[in-house]
This record gives C-alpha cells, sequence and structure tokens, in this order.
C-alpha cells in the first residue's frame, strides 16, 4: 500500500478552516456576535473567503519559489473552503440582511456595483467548485481544467475590488490583499516566462 | 482448561506495533494544523467584533440630578441597550473599527476640558465644562440616532438645547453657520496619528438648523456621564441627520458668515454631502438608504424621511432640492 506523504494535512485543513464557521453559527445566535451580529458575520465570512482563496492561489507559487510539493496538495482544500466561506457570506446577506426580498435584491445588483462585483465574484467559483474532482480533471483533460481554474484569480480580483469598494475610508487592509495578489501573479508570469526561455533554448540545441 | 498464549487474534501485527508512533505523530500533526488554521482565521477576523464582553468603563452618574421634564419629541420606542451604545460605535480617532473606541476610550481625558465659543457673536468666551453643567442642568432626550452606514440605536441622551448656549453668546446679524471643532491630541485620540481623516474632526450647521429646538449638546447618557467613546464630554446631536453629524468631543464652536467646511464632505463630498439629511429616497452612492437595522434587531425596517422627524424640521428646507442638497 502506497501511503500518501503528509495524510494529516488536508483533514487538519478542513477541519481547522470550518471551525471559525462553525463558531460563528453557535455564537451569533447567542450574541457572542456583538450588537450587530450580521454584520460581524458578513465581514467575517468575506474576509476568510478572500484570505483562502489567495491562499489557494499562493499554493503554485510557493512551489516555484521553495520547491516544495505540500501545498500543491492543499490547494483544493483551500479553494472549496474558500467557497465554502463565500457561500456563507452571500447567504447571509440575503437570508438575514436582506430577508429574501426579491425586490431589494434585485435593486441592490443592478444599482450597486459594490454588491454586482460580489456577486460576480462568487458566480466565477461556481464552475470552479463544480468541476474540482478529479473525476472532472480526467473528463476536462488537464490543460483545459487548468486554463478554466485560472478563473480563480479574476474571482480573488473582483473579491478585492468588492472589499475595497466597501469600505468606508481607509483602503489600506483592501490594498494588502491586492499587493500580494499582484505579487503571486507576478511569480507566474515569471516562471511561465523562464520555461519558455527553456523550452526556447532546448529547441536551439536540438533543431527538429 | 486454560492456553497461555494469548489467541493469535490478540496479537498485534508487527507493521500495525511499527506503525504506532506514526499513527501519534500525525495525529498530533493534525491537531497542530487543525488549530493553527483555525487560530489564524479567528485571529484575523476576531479584532473587528464589537464584543459585548468588552468592559464598558463606568463613566458614573452625572454631578446634577436630572431634571426629568419628558420632552414632546420622545421617542417611545424600546432603547437600545447601554451595553450596545457604548461598545458598538464610529470615533475614527479612537480606531476604525467598532470595538475599537471602547477598548482605547481610557486614553481620553474629558477633565480638565474648555470649551470656546466665538466667530460672528457678541460675547465671545472659553468656558470651562463643569461651568457648562451648572449653566444648563442635563435635560434627557429620547431620540433616534441613524447612522450613514444602514444601523440605527434609540439613545437617552443627558444635555441642553443647543440654542440655549448660542443664546449665552449672542450671534451678530453676520452669523448664519455654525462650525464645531473636535479635540485635536495624538496622544488622547491615537487614531489622528494616521490621516484617515483631515484631522481635527470638523462638522458644521446652518444657524437655523443649530437654533432648532431638536438640536442637542449631549454630556450624558443613560443618566451617566457620557462615556469618552460616545465624544465626552460634550458631542452634538442632530437626531434628523446621519450619525456623523454629530461631533464628538467637541472644544470649538464658531458662528461664521460662510458655509464651514466638513471633515467627511472634504474626504468624499460625493457620498458625504454638507446637510445629511437621513433620507431614504437619496441612496449613497454605493448603498442604498431605503432600510435600517435597529441594533438588536435580526431585520431592516424602513427609513423614516429625516428619521422620524419630518414634522418638525421639513420646513426648514422648504424649496431646496434634497437630491442636490443631500
Amino acid at each position: 500500500m502506497a501511503t500518501t506523504p503528509h495524510p494529516w494535512l488536508n483533514p487538519a485543513v478542513t477541519v481547522g478552516g470550518l471551525a471559525p464557521l462553525v463558531l460563528m453559527a453557535v455564537q451569533g445566535p447567542g450574541g457572542g456576535l456583538g450588537p450587530n451580529a450580521i454584520e460581524a458575520a458578513l465581514n467575517s465570512t468575506g474576509l476568510i473567503a478572500l484570505v483562502l482563496l489567495v491562499a489557494s492561489l499562493a499554493c503554485t507559487p510557493l512551489r516555484f519559489v521553495t520547491g516544495w510539493t505540500w501545498p500543491a496538495r492543499v490547494r483544493r482544500t483551500l479553494g472549496l473552503l474558500a467557497f465554502t466561506y463565500a457561500s456563507a457570506h452571500a447567504l447571509t446577506y440575503v437570508v438575514l440582511d436582506q430577508g429574501l426580498s426579491v425586490s431589494a435584491l434585485v435593486e441592490e445588483l443592478t444599482e450597486r456595483p459594490f454588491i454586482f462585483v460580489g456577486f460576480a465574484a462568487l458566480m466565477s467559483m461556481v464552475p470552479l467548485a463544480v468541476t474540482s474532482t478529479n473525476a472532472w480533471v480526467r473528463r476536462l483533460g488537464f490543460p483545459r481544467w487548468q486554463r478554466l481554474h485560472r478563473l480563480a484569480y479574476v474571482a480573488a480580483v473582483l473579491g478585492v475590488v468588492h472589499f475595497v469598494w466597501r469600505v468606508k475610508k481607509d483602503v489600506t487592509e483592501p490594498m494588502l490583499y491586492g499587493a500580494v495578489l499582484a505579487l503571486l501573479f507576478a511569480l507566474r508570469v515569471g516562471e511561465a516566462m523562464r520555461k519558455r526561455r527553456a523550452r526556447a533554448a532546448s529547441a536551439a540545441r536540438n533543431p527538429a | 482448561m486454560r492456553d497461555d498464549k494469548p489467541p493469535g487474534s490478540d496479537i498485534t501485527p508487527e507493521s500495525l506495533y511499527l506503525r504506532r508512533r506514526e499513527l501519534l505523530k500525525n495525529a498530533g500533526l493534525f491537531l497542530g494544523t487543525a488549530a493553527g488554521v483555525a487560530g489564524g482565521l479567528m485571529l484575523l477576523t476576531g479584532r473587528r467584533r464589537g464584543s459585548s464582553a468588552d468592559v464598558v468603563p463606568d463613566a458614573g452618574a452625572v454631578a446634577q440630578p436630572v431634571v426629568k421634564a419628558a420632552s414632546e419629541f420622545d421617542t417611545s420606542e424600546p432603547r437600545t441597550p447601554y451595553e450596545d451604545v457604548t461598545t458598538y460605535n464610529n470615533f475614527y480617532e479612537l480606531g476604525l473599527d467598532k470595538a475599537d473606541p471602547s477598548r482605547l476610550a481610557h486614553l481620553l481625558k474629558p477633565r480638565p476640558w474648555t470649551v470656546t465659543l466665538d466667530g460672528e457673536v457678541h460675547e465671545p468666551r472659553t468656558v470651562d465644562i463643569d461651568q457648562l453643567l451648572s449653566w444648563f442642568p442635563p435635560e434627557e432626550r429620547v431620540y433616534r440616532m441613524r447612522c450613514v452606514e444602514g444601523w440605527s440605536m434609540v439613545i437617552p441622551w443627558l444635555g441642553f438645547p443647543l440654542a440655549a448656549l448660542l443664546a449665552k453668546v449672542r450671534p451678530t446679524s453676520h452669523a448664519r453657520y455654525v462650525a464645531f471643532t473636535t479635540l485635536m491630541d495624538p496622544e488622547q485620540l491615537p487614531g489622528q496619528q494616521r490621516a484617515v481623516l483631515d484631522w481635527p474632526y470638523t462638522e458644521g450647521l446652518r444657524l437655523d438648523e443649530a437654533l432648532h429646538p431638536l438640536t442637542f449638546m449631549a454630556m450624558g447618557l443613560y443618566g451617566r456621564q457620557l462615556p469618552a467613546q460616545n465624544g465626552a464630554p460634550l458631542r452634538l446631536v442632530v437626531p434628523w441627520k446621519y450619525g456623523f453629524k454629530g461631533g464628538k468631543s467637541i472644544v470649538r464652536i464658531s458662528l461664521t458668515r460662510t458655509q464651514p467646511f466638513t471633515t467627511w464632505n472634504l474626504a468624499a463630498p460625493e457620498e458625504y454631502g454638507f446637510y445629511a439629511n437621513v433620507n431614504p429616497a437619496v441612496p449613497h452612492p454605493r448603498w442604498s438608504q431605503a432600510t435600517e437595522r435597529r441594533i438588536g434587531d435580526l431585520g431592516r425596517r424602513p427609513t423614516l424621511p429625516f428619521n422620524g422627524y419630518a414634522e418638525q424640521v421639513a420646513p426648514l428646507y422648504a424649496g431646496m432640492d434634497l437630491r442636490k442638497n443631500y
């Protein structure tokens, strides 16, 4: 029997990642989230969704930089956790904050770009969550699956825009996530260019 | 008859015996990683909660007995609990998160304190805060407060009408506006160490707004001295306007000929107007103002024009386009 290295890693990240959500669900009704529990739940779930999404996007660049292989193994778990928090964030907004009022939601989506951007971020994560299984990687073929999953960057950028737009003043914190994303993207572009140069060099040595 | 050898089923296979150490190691790594991930995420979000567990410093009873003449303007709606009024605050000079002001309130020293009244007045003067208290024994006003962010409270304030104070200094015939300046002291108000807004915080009213009987200078709430996080020792309360119009920890009140600059209007003029009247028909550019959440409620309620004080104050704005003069 082949043993997976770090068999504890994904279960631990899953349990630890879900713990704050469970705690919020338990604390909220009892007043443990403070005087404005819905606002607190919205802020916390939204921020955690963004952080987990950025963390999932950091896995591959982290491998380029360090040569470690374990980050790639938690990438899917982090991405699915991010989607879970983004869904909890949206559900809190739709059900608890807006009380499922269809007219209010339509108005918010059509007239408030900041709400629309958040909605778009969530929607762009849906196909990623659906195709997160090994079966879907096989069905799409890895290159196509990989191209599709670059949508994660789109979701993260939309998430940062949503956050910047939400803040009344002092955009330092959302900009920090924007800066991290830019760095991660730069690392990937750098890696792609390095690979292309390596291919060109090897092609020059071995002309077909 | 017994066999001394344990049955074969009791013997731990050697491979499992060897894996015991690895299993224990993995269990430890599992617990450590799970705790690390959970702890990290909660640390990230925990500080932004206005926790009811925060210590509310007891501000002490007001110096004078309350002159309790039930105001004709009092609302009979349920009052927001003292704990929520004093732990859920916007006071950027004491931090950007709602829980920061109560946490850092001990830094602000409301005594000794003086207030300067100047500008277009016949009798400019600087008054000690306790002198002010002796001039105007506190009366109670139970007002709705609506924040521009979409939440609201009901707060029993203690204080006196601004009109009474202005009468003491007698505005000149040139006075058309009243400007309020709040304390500038980065030692007591560490939020001022960062240029989040253009400090000190300033606010302003048209003179007729300032003289309106609803316009109130608060020195206490819930029968107690005003806690620092609520703007001790003296703050402005204009119940038909968004909360940010009510400057906290005021040190200067100036009568002016021209419309004074106000902090939020300077910071984001397209979002925060000079008037800032509560108006469900005029959305903030990024969110609707049609509804609000009363602190303590789960759902939202419709926002009332002028925060429910239209009958008293709508005539002040007769003929004005409140979409332009938001």
